[in-house]
């Protein structure tokens, strides 16, 4: 235990520091594995905060290429990277910030046929994903296999985010399913500023470290709004439902679903 | 219960207290570790440091010339 070396010891000296993390912090967060779904936005930041923190194992899983509008906002990409797939992209930064950390990359996309598998292989999952069948898919398998997550959503100036505990709320039971496609924002409507995934990224990441080291309170049963045209944050308490659909007492989903994407994110996925 | 000594008169902060948290880590509860360090910042900062964080510190002590010695009780 704690055989840590010299350079491990520089590296994260000022996680050591901390009382509340330590080196017996550092080395739960050495033994973690935390899942990734997707390499975007929210993504970038996630995964270089964990590659940094020095997160055991990293798995990365994203079926996409980066795209030139992709960089406005997805910081682990550069512009050398445009037309590779994100996964790999990923997970090259990764080992040049931190050769001990540990990454799986999965260059497909999470359906309800390889989920479960991919899912069960670790201790944290981050929905850092871009539309609503993926964010009930990651939730639903989560809940099924009795595994934490943080879920994440930006749009335009804002975002949103709760982490889920076993036995905490879950998304569904906030939203029982996702909205009709006429709910769905357009594409027009689609735009986000920048550094907003990177505003929530970074809680996301800090969730998750919070989650390995014990320290402090999740945002557990509290959904964490802010916009940053305004800088307003505002938690919100969610509570765990008895009739939600998935975690609830009588649970009406209990396989899971690939629910159809809206037009727009069909469009995006064939670039 | 083990008494083991920590050497780091050739660091600076905030490394004194990083490597004095490892060594404390890795002894067992009730073993005392013994710090030796120079004066200066890390005689100023480590007993104070090791105190906000909750451990024991039992004694600072000069050895010789700029040399100090901290005990510390896990």
């Amino acid at each position: 235990m704690f055989d840590f070396s010299e350079e491990e010891i520089n590296r994260y000296s000022r996680h050591i520091l901390l009382k509340e993390v330590g080196v017996e912090g550092q080395e739960k967060i050495r033994n973690a594995k935390v899942l990734v779904v997707g390499a975007g936005g929210l993504g970038s930041p996630v995964i270089l905060y964990l590659a940094a923190a020095g997160i055991g194992t990293i798995g990365i899983i994203d079926g996409d290429n980066v795209d030139l509008s992709n960089l406005q906002r997805q910081i682990i990409h550069t512009t050398r990277d445009v037309g590779f797939s994100k996964a790999l992209s990923a997970k090259e930064k990764v080992n040049a910030l931190n050769p001990h950390v540990k990454t799986v990359v999965y260059q497909d996309f999470l359906r309800s046929d390889n989920a479960i598998d991919i899912v069960k292989e670790y201790d944290f999952i981050i929905d850092a994903t871009d539309n609503f069948p993926v964010k009930f898919l990651i939730n639903d398998a989560c809940v099924m296999t009795g595994k934490p997550f943080s879920h994440g959503g930006i749009l335009r100036f804002e975002g949103q985010t709760f982490t889920h505990t076993p036995g905490s709320s879950c998304y569904r039971c906030i939203y029982s399913a996702p909205p009709p496609s006429n709910e769905v924002p357009t594409c027009s409507q689609a735009g986000v500023l920048g550094a907003i995934a990177g505003m929530l990224g970074t809680i996301q990441a800090a969730e998750t470290l919070k989650y390995f080291t014990g320290v402090g309170e999740l945002l557990t049963d509290k959904l964490l709004i802010f916009d940053a045209k305004t800088m307003d944050f505002r938690k919100i308490s969610i509570s765990k439902r008895d009739n939600c659909p998935v975690c609830g007492k009588t649970p009406s989903v209990t396989q899971l679903v690939d629910y159809e994407q809206s037009a727009c994110d069909l469009l995006n996925h064939k670039k | 219960m083990a008494t083991h000594t920590l050497d780091i008169t050739n660091e600076h902060c905030p490394m004194t207290f990083v490597k004095t948290k490892l060594k404390l880590a890795q002894i067992a509860d009730g073993d005392i570790l013994e710090v030796l360090l120079t004066e200066g910042e890390p005689l100023n900062n480590l007993p104070r440091s090791a105190k906000e964080q909750g451990y024991n510190v039992l004694e600072v002590k000069h050895l010789e010339g700029k040399i100090h010695k901290v005990v510390i009780q896990k």
